[in-house]
């Protein structure tokens, strides 16, 4: 076991992390990131689609390859990428233990210690439970879309969809683009969650979208993997409508029933917390920098209240600027300067019948950190 | 219904939320029929047109309008929208057939010559064409922009053509 | 037939990793190395990856990002390893997890 030093350690390669890394690197900080995975880039990769936003926000570029861009960014401001690292436990005095496997194969356990860290978690996909809903074959759209994007893989041929969310919307376009069936795009409530135009390509592609219904059981076969779907119209309080069973044949039952932020590091480094509906559960309270009530400890994406790659890349740069300019290397006039036009940005991405709600629910994770904060704990 | 009751616009819908090319700009030849009707921050379109045709301005959710006298039907803008919501429709194809293009991310992709079936914004067939261009340039971006000729009278209706599903299930 | 993606219009789906043959319970299929270990499977048709210990039930790939551990398996012996972020490497020994064993081990 060996103990390192670094000015800042980020967890998390995705588009917040990365972003957040190669703002700081630039500034002239030495950059560490940590990320469990096989490679960078968080769920960017699996995003071929063109982005929406302003021409500051790459819109119209697929995430891909925004992801590829931040990888050719982050490489030549200097990080150091540590993948298939896991972070095991923060301790005080600001230790980081991190769980790294080596290119040979063989585990090392590495402390770091860090003058300034930030945690780009990300969120992890909720699950809606059913009769069988544990049997092979039912997944999270966000499993099945890793597999078609990232492993060119498909994970059967004949999908049912629950949750016309964004998501939901997004990869059963995606799923028929890698070749696979849409049979149905199953939503209990009354109307399409996510934007229209997502789900106008998926109705134009042939795919029936059920509002007021719900899944009420996987079918499987002898081996106890998915063979049907049987869905059920609900009444006005979401309960299953006995006599409205139908049974649809499929392979795959995708769930798309919304992100919850990925709390654990945040939590084990005695951050504040607040619960957020909106913003899919318990998040950190933070300031405009995206500092949080533990000093030197920045947030930023989905971690901090789930929302998009184009608002957890901004968030990532403000606290990048903000890591560099704790450990000295931008002055607070300059770094004011550049989270302004930052935020500035940001608000322009929540604007809109959708965005205007995430707006303000990040106003009031600002608010809550100025009224309960008054004195940040100490992290190193 | 509203798109969001059903997931599809329906041409009424359109019409309320879109101002859509006069018949006499149809006849003039190829024009963009905008099909974006929510209110969500997003201008690729805006920037790609190279005649300044489209317009979002400030704030950047605003609707996308289009002035019919200064497009010329290029169809940039079809493999630009980042909600496929742009199609180019030319009603004077010939005196009984128009053409609308249309984005067709999917494989296979069509041929030109190629019978296909036309369908409409819910997905159901209305009726034959053929495929007179399928362009796909890199500046595209692996957005192909498929052309159809179909029968004048539904030129306001298809949208796309039947997918060729689940090729190996 | 393949589960494998082999055309499509924005990805370049051409494998880059070498060919190589890996074992599952036994009985040999083809690989990418340095594919995540689940895709080589799924592309082959398998879905189970291991039963659970009490109610012996099958569980499958869920998450596919390495944070549920449903599609964990005996790899080269060692038990509880997440295939879904675990990369291929020529010739590995992949086992049905049953409880926290391989499954041919829990039924001897």
């Amino acid at each position: 076991m060996s103990i390192k030093m670094t000015d800042l350690l980020v967890i998390g390669a995705g588009p917040a992390g990365l972003s957040a890394s190669i703002e700081a690197a630039r500034l002239g900080a030495k950059v560490i990131i940590a990320d469990l995975n096989m490679k960078p880039g968080g769920q960017l990769f699996k995003q071929i689609h063109k982005f929406f936003g302003s021409s500051a926000h790459h819109s119209g570029t697929r995430g891909i390859d925004i992801g590829r861009m931040l990888l050719e960014e982050a490489k030549s401001a200097g990080v150091q990428i540590w993948l298939k690292s896991t972070v095991i436990g923060i301790f005080p005095g600001g230790k980081v233990s991190i769980e790294r496997e080596m290119d040979d194969g063989t585990t090392e356990l590495v402390t770091l210690m860090p003058k300034e860290l930030v945690i780009a978690t990300g969120a992890s996909e909720n699950a809606i439970r059913f009769k069988n809903w544990t049997a092979p074959g039912v997944m999270g759209a966000g499993a099945a879309q890793t597999m078609i994007n990232v492993n060119h893989v498909k994970p059967g041929n004949k999908v049912v969809m629950l949750g016309s969310g964004n998501v939901g919307l997004i990869v059963s376009y995606q799923l028929m683009q890698a070749g696979c069936d849409v049979c149905a795009l199953v939503e209990a409530a009354p109307k399409v969650g996510g934007y229209a135009v997502h789900a106008a390509k998926i109705r134009r592609a042939g795919v029936p979208i059920l509002l007021r219904h719900t899944i009420i059981e996987a079918k499987t076969d002898s081996n106890g993997t998915v063979s049907g779907c049987v869905t059920a119209e609900v009444d006005d309080h979401f309960n299953p409508i006995p006599g409205t069973e139908e049974t649809i044949d499929c392979d795959v039952i995708t769930i798309a029933a919304g992100l919850k932020p990925t709390m654990d590091l945040i939590k084990l480094a005695g951050c504040k917390l607040t619960f957020d509906g909106p913003f899919g559960g318990y998040v950190p309270i933070h300031n405009e920098k995206m500092e949080t009530s533990v000093k030197g400890v920045f947030v930023a994406g989905d971690s901090t209240g789930v929302e998009e790659a184009n608002t957890a890349l901004d968030e990532g740069k403000i606290a990048g600027i903000s890591a560099a300019e704790a450990l000295g290397l931008i002055s607070e006039t300059d770094a004011d300067e550049k989270r302004k036009e930052i935020w500035n940005r940001l608000d322009s991405l929540r604007m809109g019948p959708f965005g205007q709600r995430r707006k303000i629910e990040k106003e009031h994770l600002i608010d809550l950190y100025n009224k309960e904060v008054k004195e940040q704990k100490a992290f190193a | 219904m509203s798109i969001a009751e059903c997931g599809y616009l329906t041409y009424d819908e359109l019409k309320e939320k879109q101002k859509l090319p006069s018949e006499e700009r149809y006849e003039k030849g190829p024009v963009a029929v905008i099909e974006c009707v929510q209110e969500i921050p997003c201008n690729p379109c805006e920037a790609a047109c190279h005649f300044k045709a489209i317009k979002i301005g400030d704030p950047i959710t605003s609707l996308p309008t289009l002035a019919p006298e200064k497009c010329v039907g290029c169809g940039v803008c079809v493999s630009r929208c980042p909600g496929l919501a742009i199609f180019v429709v030319n009603k004077s194809f010939t005196s009984k057939t128009a053409t609308v293009s249309f984005p067709y991310e999917y494989e296979p992709l069509p041929k030109e010559g190629e019978m296909h079936k036309g369908v409409n914004r819910k997905g159901e067939v209305v009726c034959d064409g053929k495929i007179v261009k399928v362009t796909n340039p890199v500046s595209y971006d692996h957005t192909p922009v498929v052309t159809i000729e179909i029968p004048k009278e539904y030129a306001d209706e298809v949208r796309s053509i039947e997918r060729e599903r689940g090729k190996s299930a | 037939m393949s589960q494998r993606i082999s055309e499509h219009v924005v990805l370049d789906v051409e494998p880059t990793g070498k060919k190589v043959t890996i074992s599952v319970d036994g009985k040999e299929i083809e690989a990418y190395e340095g594919e995540p270990i689940l895709s080589a499977l799924l592309a082959a048709g398998i879905r189970i990856n291991r039963y659970t210990v009490k109610r012996h039930e099958p569980r499958g790939l869920f998450c596919g990002i390495g944070q549920c551990s449903d599609c964990s398996m005996v790899v080269d012996g060692k038990p509880n390893v997440r295939t879904c972020i675990t990369p291929v490497k020529a010739g590995m020994i992949i086992q049905t997890q049953d409880g926290l064993q391989a499954e041919k081990e829990a039924a001897s």
